[in-house]
């Protein structure tokens, strides 16, 4: 393909891409290395409904000055980077240099807001993308069973953990679980445990987050990997058979070798949803056990009525290094591929 | 084909036994919502015990009945979700056909060149996709409101589309390279050009792969909470942050009841459209076997 | 339902009062302010100004405070009024985009009462129109079966769950903020003010919340850490009509709460509960003839017959506003002396830290000394980016 053919058909689409993708992580880059100025504080008397105190104010104008001066603010490198919101190197340090052995400095690790957020994004993502993929590939393999006339209202039905907005879906969900609700007083009576609940312990709280995570995600692969199924080569199953393979030695030798490619990008996108997770979060309203690198950047900017744009930044600019971290494998193979295909 | 997968007894069994167990557990809680959809709150949020959302004592005793719509009556005519979902229709529609044309044409070039910067750009793409969408938004607001273009359905489309491109792209890279080389090439080598060959040759034969990745492009913008949310105004808000907004904040109680009401009427048109459109999802995606 | 029953009510008097135009002679409002109703009674009431060269746009919204800022600082703002409380309005103050009212109140705030007017350093800065804040709510007839007084106090209200939980009433008779986040940190924002402590050393941005009052309030904040069947809360008070319903959730519920001011704490005087207040700003990057008109209709929504016509639908600040039942607690806590929410530059960033840091010890995973050191630490770190610290 020419060049100029090439560039006339992506222009739309990098066009785009570059200007509300390229360009917002590049300022998000540049945010991430300033803080914002000093701020002039001074001491005034405030007064409303309720009475008067003596509080402080932010000295606008002295304030502004500074900010004329250098309009990004201060500019800190690194700082906010290493700083105890986020990797938290001095921290760190105090920690490994005095301790009580391995637990305690795990015990204290896992203390710091980062870390106890990196911790969980990384459990989910490890455990919600092989196991939403092995299940939505047992349900696609269901489906691909059944007569075609149901075909239809059991993929709407299968879709639906996916199509139902997360907000609403993890608030009904989470009233389910509740020690009254449907599924908390069926597992309690099932475990024999009337003191059973899934919100107490964060153990708990992170079972019930992944088996969420796996429920609301396993539709993808599924839709992706029963179209896949259309698709197997016939002539290959049939010689399979006439070799007297079983079902299940068909399954392993014929069927996933030929899903292999789709599994790779399902793979891909899940690990990347995974990795960003954030709205069960909110939904079960699981801070106190669980937090994700995603919930540290709304509760920087959504949190509260401050917003911390260069914490946000940075903890979105170490998300992206994350998932690339993650991604590695896979970009290296793909890249290999394509020079061999290249060449 | 289904036949010749089928015929171990045992493995039948254990996949049967799978999706009946999956289609409980997918599908319970909608119905379970459907359901309580027709009582109030005082029921499907009770307190005492789940049985009070299958019989509804607070709703007989409030409303009369065992059954009541105040919830689609509040939601509907009240505060008027209408809006919202024809906002939401039109956000949806103008995502996913733009997404797709954009798509379409990146993706086709993208798996026509064989070179480098193809690569780059696919992985430059699976790398923008990292970026958590929070961030993102709140980037976009200040440059919004300076060219006085924030607040407006085409805006947040746009960023919708572009949001959308990097899974768009990818999806339908793979799904064209599945398409012969020589259908376009020999198209060219009589007399063609690229674009009309790409418009002769390939489109009639692309609609299975464009309507699947059209599907998720779809749901994206249909359930998008964070760039609606904060990019849109009161006039143009679209339904998944109205639904929100039924929820209540911290220092006021909500009409939660509103919301889930909401909710399943929204999922009425999502039904129709995958009955209609399963078939083609599923050839779509045969034809794509997306490579990754 | 009551409350959007007079919202409506209020739209058919407004209607019949428009013609009056609030004498603007022209220009526009925009209004940008959180979605509930209580606000979209005193807003619907504003969008009656317009008319004769005058415009009226609204946008409420629960992300409210994630667009103020970004929507002020353009010029021309893309919104003339921000309607905020004691803690969104510091943002606004902090960046400069609100302008004084002085002015504008001298020329047409005749309706206005002096404590609507919230003074910074001598200068309006917003006007509010009601308030708000936690208060008890009580379930009398669970109080009679025990044979229980109404608690006043923290401790008296522990002892009384004691007693319910003992004679086997309920199991679970309290309920406190059980979740992390902003309800947690507010949590103890309320109790350490009951306690009389301050936040920050005087003066400076350095938090002073790991004294004997802070180890106090997380003492006190695990005894009422608690969930399950209710008899007593500290509540909204804007969720009083919710709660005493009669069409409501649970009306034989709603028919036996009684509200209370909030309680003290530690032997104490000051009623545990923050005192809040919700107003409007205008803005600073805009015509003098948008702020005018803009100040106009909003005066015109808080005029003292809107409050008089929705006695229920909050607890108003106007003139001449009788207050019925549902607000008896919030104007309780006042009346007792509560404290304001405090309006200082970095609040947020504490009541942040408070929110994220304070769950580990209400979990019982670390020691109170613990907790207040990773909140000092949270909020340190948060200061030192927002320029408060260094």
């Amino acid at each position: 393909m020419r060049h100029r053919d090439f560039a006339a058909f992506i222009l739309p689409s990098a066009f785009a891409m570059v200007l509300f993708i390229a360009l917002p992580i590049l300022s998000v880059a540049v945010q991430s290395l300033f803080v914002e100025h000093e701020q002039v504080v001074v001491t005034v008397e405030s007064c409303g409904p309720f009475g008067c105190e003596t509080q402080e104010k932010v000295d606008t104008q002295a304030t502004a000055a500074l900010r004329a001066e250098q309009p990004l603010g201060r500019f800190n490198g690194l700082g906010t980077y290493l700083n105890r919101a986020h990797l938290a190197v001095d921290e760190i340090g105090v920690i490994l240099s005095d301790n009580d052995g391995f637990g305690d400095v795990m015990a204290r690790i896992y203390n710091l807001p980062f870390y106890k957020a990196l911790a969980f994004t990384l459990v989910y993502t490890a455990l919600v993308t092989p196991l939403a993929m092995i299940l939505g590939f047992a349900v696609a393999l269901g489906v691909n069973n059944i007569p075609k006339i149901y075909k239809g209202p059991v993929i709407f039905l299968s879709l639906l953990p996916y199509i139902v907005t997360p907000l609403i879906g993890s608030l009904i969900l989470f009233w389910m679980i509740n020690s009254d609700g449907v599924i908390g007083a069926s597992l309690q009576w099932l475990f024999d445990d009337p003191e059973l609940s899934l919100k107490a312990s964060p153990t708990l709280t992170w079972v019930t987050l992944i088996v969420y995570g796996i429920w609301h995600m396993a539709p993808f692969p599924f839709v992706v990997f029963y179209a896949g199924l259309q698709t197997l080569p016939q002539d290959t199953l049939e010689s399979a058979m006439i070799d007297g393979a079983n079902r299940w030695e068909r399954i392993r030798y014929v069927v996933m070798p030929h899903l292999v490619p789709l599994a790779t990008f399902v793979g891909l996108v899940l690990m990347m949803d995974n990795f960003r997770v954030f709205e069960p979060i909110i939904g079960f309203s699981s801070e106190a056990n669980a937090t994700s690198l995603s919930w540290s950047i709304y509760n920087d900017l959504n949190g509260q009525v401050d917003q911390l744009f260069g914490s946000a930044a940075a903890t979105s600019i170490l998300t992206m290094l994350g998932v690339i971290v993650l991604l590695m494998p896979v970009l290296i193979r793909t890249w290999r591929e394509f020079n061999r295909k290249a060449h | 084909m289904d036949s010749k997968l089928g015929q171990s007894k045992p493995l039948m069994i254990a996949t049967g036994v799978v999706l009946v167990l999956w289609l409980i557990a997918a599908a319970f809680p909608f119905f379970w919502t459907v359901w309580g959809s027709f009582k109030v709150q005082a029921d499907f949020f009770s307190r005492a015990s789940f049985w009070d959302a299958i019989f509804g004592p607070a709703t007989t005793r409030q409303t009369g009945g065992a059954f009541t719509l105040d919830g689609y009556q509040g939601a509907w005519v009240e505060r008027e979700f209408y809006r919202a979902a024809w906002n939401t229709v039109i956000v949806t529609v103008c995502v996913t056909s733009i997404s797709l044309i954009f798509g379409t044409l990146g993706g086709y070039a993208l798996s026509r060149s064989a070179r480098k910067y193809t690569m780059w750009i696919l992985m430059a793409a699976l790398v923008f996709r990292a970026m958590p969408h929070i961030t993102l938004v709140s980037g976009y607001l200040l440059p919004f409101f300076e060219l006085n273009i924030w607040g407006y359905l085409p805006t947040a489309i746009i960023v919708l589309v572009a949001i959308n491109q990097p899974f768009t792209i990818w999806m339908l890279h793979s799904f064209f390279q599945s398409i012969p080389k020589d259908l376009d090439e020999s198209a060219m080598v009589d007399g063609c050009t690229r674009f009309q060959a790409f418009r002769w040759a390939i489109m009639p034969v692309m609609w299975p792969g464009v309507i699947t990745t059209g599907l998720f492009s779809f749901l994206l913008a249909y359930n998008d909470f964070a760039v609606t949310a904060m990019l849109l105004n009161q006039d143009n808000q679209t339904s998944v942050p109205k639904i929100n907004s039924f929820l209540g904040t911290v220092q006021t109680e909500g009409t939660i009841m509103y919301a889930v009401a909401a909710v399943v009427s929204a999922t009425v048109p999502l039904f129709i459209l995958v009955m209609f459109f399963q078939r083609q999802i599923v050839s779509g995606l045969t034809a794509g076997a997306v490579k990754g | 339902m009551k409350v959007l029953t007079t919202t409506a009510l209020g739209l058919v008097l407004a209607a019949g009062m428009a013609q009056a135009g609030c004498g603007i002679e022209g220009g526009s409002v925009r209004i940008l302010a959180n979605d509930f109703d209580a606000l979209g009674l005193v807003i619907s009431e504003a969008e009656a100004c317009a008319g004769d060269g005058v415009t009226v746009e609204k946008n409420m919204t629960t992300e409210h405070k994630a667009l103020q800022v970004p929507a002020l600082t353009v010029d021309p703002a893309q919104y003339t009024v921000a309607v905020v409380a004691n803690n969104s309005i510091v943002p606004l103050l902090n960046d400069d985009l609100v302008r004084p009212l002085d002015d504008l109140v001298e020329k047409y705030g005749q309706s206005l009462q002096p404590s609507q007017l919230i003074k910074i350093d001598g200068q309006t800065m917003a006007i509010a129109f009601m308030g708000n804040g936690q208060h008890l709510f009580l379930r009398e007839d669970v109080l009679e079966e025990a044979g229980l007084e109404q608690p006043t106090t923290l401790e008296g209200i522990l002892e009384a769950a004691q007693v319910i939980r003992d004679k086997g009433i309920m199991e679970y008779p309290l309920a406190g903020a059980n979740q992390a986040g902003w309800y947690l940190g507010n949590e103890f924002v309320n109790t350490y003010l009951g306690y009389g402590g301050s936040f920050f050393e005087p003066g400076s941005a350095e938090p002073a919340i790991s004294g004997e009052a802070g180890l106090k309030t997380l003492a006190m904040m695990k005894a009422m850490y608690l969930a399950g069947d209710i008899a007593i809360i500290n509540q909204w008070g804007s969720m009083v009509n919710g709660h005493v319903d009669p069409d409501g959730p649970a009306p034989q519920i709603g028919e036996a709460t009684v509200l209370a001011a909030a309680p003290t704490v530690g032997g104490g005087d000051t009623p545990a509960a923050a005192l809040w207040w919700d107003g409007f700003t205008i803005a600073k990057n805009i015509s003098d003839e948008d702020a005018e008109a803009s100040f106009i209709a909003m005066v015109h929504g808080i005029r003292p017959e809107v409050a008089q016509q929705n006695p229920s639908a909050a607890t108003w600040l106007m003139k001449d506003f009788t207050a019925p039942d549902t607000a008896k607690g919030v104007l309780g806590n006042a009346k007792a002396g509560a404290k304001p929410y405090p309006m200082s530059p970095y609040m947020g960033l504490m009541h942040t830290a408070l929110g994220a840091e304070l769950a580990d010890f209400m979990q019982g995973k670390e020691s109170a000394e613990q907790a207040l050191a990773d909140v000092s630490a949270a909020y340190r770190t948060a200061a030192q980016e927002a320029g408060f610290l260094n």
